[in-house]
Parts: C-alpha cells; sequence; structure tokens
C-alpha cells in the first residue's frame, strides 16, 4: 500500500507532535535550571538532581514502587498464567463466560471506583476483625494483582487461540504426560503473551496511582502517591528531576522492549525468506 | 487432563474475582444504602440531588474531552495508517511514550506551562502580545483530559485503520463516491470498531477524574471523580462517596451497554 | 485369536451432543498391513483414528492392542503414533529437535538419539535439515520431518491423518509412492485415512469404506471397486451406474426394462437389487445391435476418453468410451455378464448412480464442498476430547 502523505498532513503530524512532547521537555529543561522558576533559565546546574537524591521519603517511595511492582507482576503472571489455562480449556461454557466477564469488569469501571470499592472491602474486613489501620503493603498487593490479572489472561487467552491445537496432542503422542507437554510444548508457544501479560502487570502497577492512592497506608507509599502529595504544595524543580529520571527509564526500557521484538520478528522473517528462496 | 482438573485450577482465579472485585462491588451498594449507623436509608441516594451540578459538568467535560479527543485523533490515526511500515513503529511509540509516564506528572506538566508566570505567558510577553489566562479555566481541565487520554483515542484507531484495506476505499472511488462520502460511507463504518474502543477508553476515565480538575481547574470546576476523593479521603462519609461511586459506576455501565449496541460487541475492545 | 491381529475395535460407540459418531464399529487389523480408512468428511473416520491413538475414549465398546484392552491407557503410553493432518511440527523447535523429541522422552543417550535422527533423516530424503527451523520448510518438507518424527520411536503402527490434504497435486502423488515405500520398507502396520478414493486404492492393502459412522465396506482395493457392497460405496469410489433391478434367477437379472445375464448368485427370486455398471464397462453398438438404446444429451471430451449421458428409458447413464458420438444421436449399448454387479438393496438404494443432474459445474461445486466440511471434520474434533 504505498500512499504518499501530504504537506499538510504532515504539518498536522507534527503540530500533534510538539503538543504531545512540549509539557515534557519543558520540564526536563527545567529540571536542570538552577534557579526555581519555572519561567525563565538562569543556567545549567544539576542541584536539583542532588536535592532529590537527598529526599529520603522519595527514595522510599521508589524503592517501595519497585518492590511492589515485581512481587504483584510475578505473582500476578503466575497466577494468571494458570488462571488462562483453566479457562481455555474447561468445557463450561457458561462458567468460562462468567469468568471472562467478571476479568472485564476492574477494566471497564473507572479506577476511582476500582478504588473505593476495595478500600471498602478493606476497611470493612479490619473491622469484622477489630483491627485499625488495616491499609498498607498488603491490601496494595492485593489491589495491584487484582487489577492486573485481568490484562495478563487477556494477554495469554488468544495466543492459545493461535496455537496448532493438535501440538500437545502431538507431544502426547510421542510419550509426554499431559503436564510434560504443557510445559514442553504449550508454554514455549504461549510464552510471547506470557511475557507481554508480565511487562504490562509491571508497567501497570509502576504507574497506577487512583487505585494505590486509596487502598494504601501511611506506613508504605509509592512513588505516584509521593509525586501526588507533593504536587499538593508549591513544587520545586527537585520534581522536575524526577519526571526526567522517570521519563528516561521508561524510554529506554520501551525502547529495549522494542529492539527485542524486532530481533524476534526479524529472525522469523530471515527463515521465511529462505523458504522463498 | 480432564476437564474437572480445568476447572479446578480456576477455582482460586474464581474465587479471587469474587472476594476482590465482585464483594467490594456488593458492599459500594451496602455503604450507598445504609446511614452510619448501618441501618437502611436512602438519605445518601437523595442527598445525591447536591450534586446536579457536579455531576453535569463531569459529563460535559467528559463529553467534550472525547469529542475533541476524537476530532483530533482520527486523522492523526489516518496519516499514520499511509507512512511506511517502519515509521508507523516510531510513530506508534512517539504516541506510547507519554503514556508511560505517569499521569500526575503529565498533568503537573501542563500545568507549569498554563501557569500565570508560566512558559507560554512568559514567551507571549516577551514577543510583545499580552499575557493569557490559561490555568484554572475549563478550558484547561478540558485540555488536561485532551492531553492525558488522546494516545488511548489514537491507538484502537490506528489498529482499526491499518487493518482496513485501502481498496475499499478505492472501490467506493470507482462507484463515483466524492471525497466526503467515502469518509462517511466508507471509512466510518470500517472503522466504528476503532471509534467506540477509543471512545470508551477516553470517555470513562475522563468523566471519573479527580486530579486533573483539582490542578489545572484551581477547584472552580469540580467533577464527581473529586467529590468522591473528598468524601474519602477528607471529608470520611463513606457512605455518601458510596452512593457518588455506584451512581458513577451504573452511569458508565449504561453508557458501554449503549455503546456496544452500536458496534459489534465483540469487536468492542481494540486495545 | 486371530491370527497376526493387532488392534481390534470391538462394539465401538461414540456419540457427541447427542449426535452419533461410530455406531458399533468392529475392526480388526492385521500386523504389517496399509489400511485406508476412506469416507467423506463427518463419517467418523477421524474419530476411529483418534480411539486408537488414545485422544478420545469411546463411550462402549473395546479398544484391544495385541489382546490386551487399552481402555483408558492415555495417548503417550501406546506404542503408536500419528501424523497429523497439519503436521503439527513443534514450531519453537528445529528439524533435529523435533525428531528427537520423542527419544528424548525414552532417556535415550545423545549419541544415541544422534544417530537415530540421522537414520531418520535419511529414511525421509531430508539429509543436512538438521539445524532447520521448521517455518522456513515447505509443505513437503514438514510432512517428511512429521513422518520421521512419529517413526523416530519405532512405534508398532503408525496412524496418519489426512496427512497428503495440505500439499497440493503433483507433491500428493510423489508422497503417495513414498509413503508406501517406507510403509513396506519398515513392514509396520500404516492406518491411513483419507476421503480421497484414489489415494486409498492406489496405496492400500485392506480399504474401510466408512459413512455416518458405519463401516459400509472391508476389502482390497479391487474389491471395492469390482465389488461393492452397496451403492454408497459404488458411487464414493469412482462413477457408477446405478439402477433397480430384479433377480430372475441365479445369474440373471432385468433391469432398464430388458433381462441381462449376470455371474452373481444367491440372491432370493424376484428379490429387488441395486445394479452397478462402471461407466468404462459400456461398450457402444449400433442401435439395432443394443441390449438397450437411448438418446446422447451431453458429450464431454476427457482426453483418454469421451464422457457421454445416455437416456434409457428415462435413466440417464454415463458411459466412457474412446469413440467419439454426438450429442442426439441414437446409440445402443453392450453390457458383459462379468460387468454387470448386483447389490443387496440398502438404506442408500435410490440416492446414486443417476446422471440427470450431472454436470462438470456439479462437479466442482461437490469438490469445493469435501474441502470446506473437511474442516467441519476438524472442529469436531475440537469440541470433543
Amino acid at each position: 500500500m504505498k500512499r504518499k502523505t501530504t504537506v499538510l498532513e504532515r504539518i498536522y503530524l507534527a503540530l500533534f507532535m510538539i503538543m504531545l512532547y512540549t509539557p515534557m521537555v519543558v520540564l526536563m529543561v527545567f529540571s536542570f535550571n538552577s534557579s526555581n522558576s519555572t519561567s525563565v533559565i538562569a543556567g545549567f546546574s544539576l542541584k536539583w538532581y542532588a536535592e532529590l537524591f537527598k529526599d529520603g521519603a522519595t527514595i522510599a517511595a521508589f524503592r517501595n514502587t519497585v518492590v511492589l511492582a515485581v512481587i504483584s507482576a510475578v505473582i500476578s503472571t503466575v497466577f494468571g498464567l494458570v488462571s488462562a489455562v483453566g479457562i481455555n480449556y474447561t468445557r463450561n461454557r457458561y462458567y468460562k463466560k462468567t469468568l471472562l466477564t467478571t476479568n472485564n469488569i476492574p477494566m471497564m469501571n473507572p479506577d476511582i471506583v476500582t478504588g473505593i470499592s476495595m478500600m471498602l472491602l478493606f476497611v470493612f474486613a479490619g473491622t469484622l476483625m477489630h483491627r485499625q489501620g488495616v491499609l498498607g503493603f498488603g491490601t496494595m498487593l492485593i489491589a495491584h494483582i487484582t487489577f492486573q490479572l485481568p490484562y495478563v489472561i487477556l494477554n495469554i487467552l488468544p495466543r492459545f487461540r493461535a496455537m496448532d491445537g493438535y501440538l500437545t496432542e502431538a507431544a502426547q503422542d510421542l510419550g509426554c504426560t499431559p503436564v510434560q507437554a504443557f510445559f514442553k510444548v504449550t508454554l514455549p508457544q504461549i510464552r510471547p503473551g506470557v511475557i507481554a501479560g508480565a511487562i504490562m502487570a509491571f508497567t501497570l502497577s509502576l504507574d497506577d496511582f487512583v487505585i494505590s492512592y486509596f487502598v494504601s497506608g501511611p506506613e508504605f507509599q509509592t512513588l505516584p502517591i509521593r509525586i501526588y502529595s507533593m504536587t499538593k504544595k508549591r513544587v520545586t524543580p527537585d520534581m522536575y528531576a524526577l519526571s526526567t529520571i522517570i521519563f528516561l527509564v521508561m524510554l529506554i526500557l520501551l525502547i529495549a522492549l522494542n529492539v527485542i521484538q524486532n530481533r524476534a520478528e526479524n529472525g522469523s522473517l530471515r527463515n521465511r525468506e529462505k523458504v522463498a528462496k | 487432563m480432564n476437564n474437572r482438573t480445568y476447572n479446578a485450577i480456576t477455582a482460586p482465579y474464581g474465587l479471587w474475582m469474587a472476594v476482590f472485585i465482585v464483594a467490594p462491588l456488593a458492599i459500594v451498594a451496602y455503604y450507598a444504602l445504609t446511614d452510619a449507623a448501618g441501618h437502611f436509608s436512602l438519605e445518601n441516594i437523595t442527598q445525591l440531588s447536591l450534586y446536579t451540578d457536579t455531576i453535569f459538568r463531569s459529563v460535559w467535560f467528559g463529553l467534550v474531552a472525547t469529542i475533541l479527543c476524537l476530532v483530533t485523533a482520527y486523522p492523526l490515526a489516518y496519516i499514520f495508517s499511509k507512512t511506511k511500515a517502519s515509521t508507523q513503529t516510531v510513530l506508534v511509540m512517539l504516541i506510547m511514550i507519554p503514556m508511560w509516564m505517569n499521569f500526575i506528572l503529565r498533568t503537573y506538566a501542563i500545568m507549569v506551562l498554563f501557569e500565570d508566570t508560566g512558559i507560554i505567558n512568559h514567551f507571549l510577553q516577551s514577543i510583545g502580545l499580552s499575557p493569557l489566562h490559561l490555568i484554572n479555566t475549563s478550558g484547561a481541565v478540558i485540555f488536561g483530559m485532551v492531553y492525558n487520554y488522546v494516545p488511548f483515542m489514537v491507538l484502537p484507531l490506528y489498529t482499526t485503520m491499518t487493518k482496513l484495506d485501502y481498496k475499499y476505499i478505492e472501490a467506493g472511488r470507482d462507484l463515483g463516491a466524492n471525497g466526503f462520502q467515502i469518509f462517511k460511507d466508507v471509512m466510518i463504518p470500517l472503522t466504528k470498531p476503532g471509534i467506540i474502543s477509543g471512545v470508551t477508553m477516553v470517555f470513562v476515565p475522563s468523566v471519573s477524574t479527580f486530579y486533573i480538575s483539582q490542578k489545572l481547574g484551581g477547584g472552580r470546576y469540580t467533577l464527581i471523580g473529586d467529590v468522591i476523593e473528598m468524601q474519602f479521603q477528607t471529608a470520611y462519609n463513606y457512605h455518601l462517596g458510596a452512593s457518588i461511586s455506584l451512581l458513577l459506576m451504573v452511569f458508565i455501565l449504561v453508557c458501554l451497554a449503549v455503546m456496544n449496541r452500536f458496534g459489534d460487541a465483540e469487536e468492542g475492545m481494540v486495545v | 485369536m486371530k491370527e497376526n491381529v493387532i488392534i481390534t475395535l470391538k462394539d465401538i460407540c461414540v456419540a457427541f451432543d447427542g449426535e452419533t459418531i461410530l455406531n458399533n464399529l468392529n475392526l480388526d487389523i492385521k500386523d504389517g498391513e496399509f489400511v485406508t480408512i476412506l469416507g467423506p468428511s463427518g463419517c467418523g473416520k477421524t474419530t476411529t483414528l483418534r480411539i486408537i491413538a488414545g485422544f478420545q475414549e469411546p463411550d462402549s465398546g473395546e479398544v484391544i492392542f495385541d489382546n490386551q484392552v487399552m481402555n483408558g491407557v492415555p495417548a503417550h503410553k501406546r506404542r503408536v503414533n500419528t501424523i497429523f493432518q497439519r503436521y503439527a511440527l513443534f514450531p519453537h523447535l528445529n528439524v533435529y529437535e523435533n525428531i528427537a523429541f520423542g527419544l528424548r522422552l525414552k532417556k535415550m543417550k545423545e549419541d544415541a538419539i544422534q544417530a537415530k535422527v540421522k537414520e531418520m533423516l535419511a529414511l525421509v530424503d531430508l539429509r543436512g535439515f538438521e539445524r532447520r527451523s521448521i517455518d522456513s520448510l515447505s509443505g513437503g518438507q514438514q510432512q517428511r520431518v512429521a513422518i520421521a518424527r512419529a517413526l523416530a520411536v519405532d512405534p508398532e503402527v503408525l496412524l496418519l491423518d489426512e496427512p497428503l490434504g495440505a500439499l497440493d497435486l503433483k507433491l500428493r502423488k510423489d508422497m503417495q509412492v513414498e509413503l508406501k515405500n517406507i510403509q513396506q520398507r519398515l513392514g509396520i502396520t500404516f492406518i491411513y485415512v483419507t476421503h480421497d478414493q484414489e489415494e486409498a486404492l492406489s496405496m492400500s492393502d485392506k480399504v474401510i469404506v466408512m459413512d455416518g459412522g458405519e463401516i459400509q465396506h472391508i476389502g482390497t482395493p479391487e474389491d471395492i471397486y469390482n465389488e461393492p457392497a452397496n451403492a454408497f460405496v459404488a458411487d464414493f469410489i469412482g462413477e457408477s451406474n446405478i439402477l433397480d433391478g430384479i433377480m430372475l434367477s441365479d445369474c440373471r437379472v432385468r433391469f432398464s426394462g430388458h433381462d441381462f445375464d449376470c455371474v452373481d448368485k444367491g440372491f432370493a427370486l424376484n428379490e429387488p437389487v441395486d445394479v452397478v455398471v462402471r461407466p468404462e464397462d459400456v461398450d457402444i453398438c449400433a442401435p439395432e445391435d443394443g441390449m438397450l438404446t437411448g438418446v446422447i444429451t451431453s458429450v464431454t471430451f476427457k482426453g483418454l476418453h469421451y464422457e457421454i449421458i445416455v437416456d434409457i428409458n428415462d435413466f440417464k447413464w454415463m458411459i466412457q468410451t474412446t469413440d467419439y458420438s454426438a450429442e442426439g444421436e441414437t446409440i445402443g449399448i453392450l453390457i458383459k455378464p462379468d460387468e454387470i454387479h448386483i447389490m443387496k438393496k440398502s438404506k442408500y438404494s435410490g440416492e446414486f448412480g443417476d446422471y440427470s443432474s450431472f454436470s462438470d459445474e456439479m462437479d466442482y461445486i461437490s469438490n469445493a464442498e469435501l474441502d470446506i466440511t473437511d474442516l467441519d471434520d476438524i472442529t469436531e474434533v475440537d469440541e470433543d476430547e
């Protein structure tokens, strides 16, 4: 499909990208500003970065975010994988439909409703157990697993559909027990979905503010919550420095992911070319 | 492995979803329909009338933001689909990168730009123009929504457009349709799944947001999300907060149901 | 116990969603035979194969290998291996690892595995393909790898489920010959499922014709062609004119208003029967010399012969002849006694064997339909388990 973009279209594209990136670029530029002005650049300086690394609460929040993201992503990936296998192979259509519908609820519901509903559950459970301050790492972990699971499952399920159903039979035919067949044949086939689900779970966890905000306690804050509480006051440019770091980390992650995917695709492409010859 | 094994390994998942998705929603309904003493009460529901303005404002802002997103994103997605495959990859990445940035930071970045002493006004003054009052306007709030959520509109539209066979457009031309007719009778119907998906993904967060209005509206444009947040985090009236949440949830579900009737339910979600 | 029978299916019944898939199936398969199960899609042939492989359990009846009841024994413990319809090669493994897959499960030593893989690649004529990835292979090469993979584990019986269905015509013919060679060289039993009658006739020692979940005919290719058991078999294998007839006595039958000599006996006096005459067995002569006479309604040139449709007493005959006759011409026909085959009346009587609606176009459509219903066959398999 060879269709040329017109000059007008290119201008539109450029304007859109400028709109999308200006706010972030401005933040990044001002993170190197030596004064705390948000409109005048006084000179280059790394002092806001130094400030940032002196801020113990932010560093702790950063550590919490990563710990929570890793643990919740690992649990929801394993949990989601097992559940996706069960959902895919179950013969009971109504059961399957019920599970998939429930799976959609957290994706359709506004985050704020998911957040307050879980908060109410935890508070309610807390009063039943006569405990105060139930909100903390545990409730955050449960909440993160809960909103990640649907994405993990929806990333894995289509892989089963794309897989040749006879592969597992072929494995059993050659002597695999059903469990061996799963690990030797099925899992390698659905692995891209599992990896995509895990990455999505991880980034959703890193990025989540709304749900975390309602189910977190004072002693376990994540970075988005920390940023939120800081932006409630008048902000100093160390926030810009933080944004810049987060932006760059995300950028590197995204590019790395893309490179990995491209390499995988190119590999199979080269093979296909061989056939053509 | 037989069917019973498969049913058994989904049991923990079913239980998890029942406890952490279904039960919380039931508790929301319970709080919405009881008073502080735990007795059945419709007081929280009747109190909703106090928030009529807020509710209408949220829906109005959400609608305007969604339409603006659609109008901006549709041509953009079309342009994307026309470029080379390698360019498309780069463009999609450019759209996704901001999504990976926390929306609080994104919103905050707009605030920095829009402030009365911010960079835009500084720039305007430096070229001899009078400053504009941007921050704390309804326009700023809506811009914040569009800015934060427009990628959710671009991506599904782009996905459906790449699947769209250009031959349909050629066939339309061949049959004598003009540009507008092709747009109305060929493009729109064929990209409907993407439109529905994008509209859903922009409208739901826009209508329920609570941070954007606080930062960019300066507290003058309270939205449903702000009221809910206030009830749970500062006013501690969980019962009222629950009833507003219930209303929001029911409203969204009705909207989704109506949307899905317009399009093929199965194709409704293109992520 | 019957001599060298290695697989017996006894009174097998399978139903799915209330629909009968296999109805009281009984079957013996001898060691070293090339057996083909032939039938239209949905006839239960694939299900039969899956029951032998152990992917599916019958609702009732016994599966017996070497005098041992195998019901309930899972697929990985049965010494039969399968070549799947679309090969089911493992895309994440290369050729070597695909063939070594079953050997590794047997915990064979690496050098033994290496030797075996090498031997198998030589057998299927793919020397040097060890490191190739599966998606770099052509359809025919994938087919060979699938054969090598199944044969590497030394099965007693190889099950082949429409293995050549995805190949183009030329390649299919070559592979037919090759499969037959491999089977003869190794001397193991092949159970081959196909809907292609030509494939069945040219490769098999024994053909099992199935329809509607029941076996219609078991016999050598010659048997089922020359002496079909009923109208279904006669119609499914090759072209046939099938007429209503009455047995007047042993070796004497009346059809189309004429009495013919034949070679079949053992029917009751005046028993209504189905009479089969193959199009190539009809001789054309002048009208006055013919046993029957009719008017030609269509002539099609087929290369080797002309295919003509003749209306004889309101029955449209198909006749293949090397002599040209024009449309509208009146001709006579002659049929020798041993070219008339008499069959008992069956539920298929009257359904087949009349060419009144025949045209090349119809032929084409019915072939296309076959391909579509093939897919149904696959989904049917996916449904049950």
